[in-house]
């Protein structure tokens, strides 16, 4: 599998750190003790195209947000996380 | 048929014509007590024991596919009790027990091999943890018998014992743990269950759940609706497919784990070694093959097939641990989906439906789970309460912080372990 980095390029896999799907984008309000648990441990986990989070850790350090198929590791697209959240 | 030395002759000398199938292929019934979704392992042994423990003799196991064809026929067939934390020690002693009994009461050959397990250690810090955890088993009854490098030597004389990077300190043996073969266990309890009575369909897709005022009432599935007040979803990998279809929300993520087996070689490996440090583990089947594997993909999955660098990976620690495996050819490596859990310990427990039951989250080590899985879960679902040796399994868990059971020490978090 390679991953297509919006600053590096195609790059191998290796380089990247799962960290896992896009819930981890929207952090909930502190004190919100459901909205945590369900931000750290429910997950949708489709068995389809998901979104997850990569670290391009042995590249240019960027997170990454990438849509994906589970089922044929086919990529769909990739873009900066740091966009995606503003 | 019985399954006795008799019947063998009497079959060889009669060319093998009289074996039977040895399970029916019943058409559904509209309503059944209890439904099984999932004739894997844990779902056929729950049906097993929801009958043979509990009486209810009303049962169907569904199943999409056909029995032995999911993760109970892709797993690397390792049967083992060498478990820490309060919660996974007395369940998986527990199941340890019953592998060791399975045979007498399936009257089946599952081919169980008590062949001994080691686990190896490379430094001082991990022999501490090691021999802290050998004691842990023996406090809960099993057994474990710390080794030194010397007494490594003399049980596993092939492993490099000049590697400088990870210099073997000693391993953990536990001689109560080995293999069995893993079909012959699905088959051994179809065929227990079947001659109790379950009615056991394949090619039998569930495709809704239906739910009415909080109460679970039957399911749909592609051969019709059928109705039970009971239902269990046991279907590891395809957990949250299935709870879905219920308006539920599983704590899990699903990954690949590959497994790789060699071309079959004279007996080499008497033992199951597993090498931390490289997530590298290795046993021999008994029809020779090398079987071997090491750490998930790390990344979400259902392609039941892995990628390039893990199998990379795992060829490079098998080789740095046991150099002599470079000559061997690989002969095939495949995947299966993992449903992990936050804490990588699984779940037993109800679920916010009435008479709707999960038994799920079984991470990478499902297969030594089978029989006390379907113990458990044929417990809860036959009394309504968790059995002793599940019953911090929860679902609940993750919300309230109590009673996580994270082996690792690597955080209650997914992709964690």
């Amino acid at each position: 599998m390679r991953i297509k980095c919006p600053i590096c390029g195609d790059r191998d896999r290796r380089e990247f750190y799962y960290l896992g799907a896009s819930d981890y984008l929207n952090r909930p309000a502190e004190g919100d003790l459901d909205a945590i648990h369900k931000y750290l441990h429910i997950r949708e986990n489709p068995a389809g195209v998901t979104k997850d989070l990569w670290h391009h850790e042995a590249g240019c350090s960027s997170w990454l947000l990438l849509e994906r198929n589970v089922t044929t590791h086919e990529i769909l697209s990739v873009e900066l996380a740091s966009e995606v959240a503003k | 048929m019985g399954y006795n030395a008799f019947q063998i002759l009497k079959q060889g000398l009669t060319g093998n014509k009289g074996w039977r199938p040895v399970w029916r292929d019943p058409e559904p019934k509209s309503e059944y007590d209890v439904i099984i979704i999932g004739g894997g392992g844990h779902g056929l042994a729950t049906a097993y024991y929801l009958a043979k423990n509990h009486g209810i003799k009303n049962i169907a196991v569904l199943e999409r596919g056909y029995i032995g064809g999911g993760n109970v026929g892709r797993n690397t067939t390792i049967v083992r009790a060498n478990y820490f934390l309060p919660g996974n020690s007395e369940f998986y002693s527990h199941s340890l027990k019953l592998w060791e009994s399975m045979e007498q009461e399936l009257n089946f050959n599952t081919m169980h091999s008590g062949r001994g397990l080691i686990n190896l250690f490379h430094s001082d810090g991990q022999r501490d943890a090691f021999a802290r955890r050998g004691n842990m088993m023996r406090n809960q009854g099993d057994d474990a018998i710390l080794l030194d490098r010397e007494g490594v030597r003399r049980h596993l004389p092939y492993l490099d014992f000049e590697n400088h990077r990870f210099p073997v300190y000693g391993g953990l043996y536990h001689p109560r743990g080995g293999t069995a073969r893993h079909d012959a266990v699905a088959w051994g309890y179809a065929r227990g269950a079947d001659q109790l009575g379950v009615d056991i369909i394949q090619q039998c897709e569930v495709t809704d759940i239906d739910v009415k005022d909080g109460a679970v009432q039957g399911v749909q599935t592609s051969r019709g609706t059928i109705r039970a007040k009971r239902v269990g979803i046991v279907v590891a990998g395809r957990s949250s497919q299935v709870a879905a279809m219920a308006g539920l929300e599983v704590p899990i993520e699903s990954h690949i784990l590959q497994a790789f087996v060699s071309e079959g070689l004279k007996p080499t490996v008497d033992h199951v070694v597993s090498f931390g440090m490289g997530h590298f583990y290795l046993s021999q089947s008994d029809k020779g093959g090398l079987v071997f594997g090491g750490d998930l993909d790390f990344y979400a999955s259902y392609a039941q097939r892995g990628n390039l660098p893990m199998m990379e990976h795992v060829m490079e620690a098998g080789m740095s641990l046991v150099p002599a495996l470079g000559k061997a050819k690989v002969l095939r490596s495949w995947g299966g989906i993992m449903d992990m859990t936050p804490d990588g310990s699984f779940i037993i427990d109800r679920t916010e439906v009435d008479g709707l039951y999960m038994d799920c989250g079984w991470c990478y080590g499902g297969f030594k789970a089978v029989p006390a899985s379907g113990w458990c879960m044929a417990h809860l679902m036959a009394e309504d309460k968790p059995h002793e040796v599940a019953e911090r399994h929860t679902f609940d868990r993750f919300r309230t912080g109590h009673d996580l059971m994270d082996e690792e020490g690597t955080g209650s978090q997914h992709n964690l372990h």
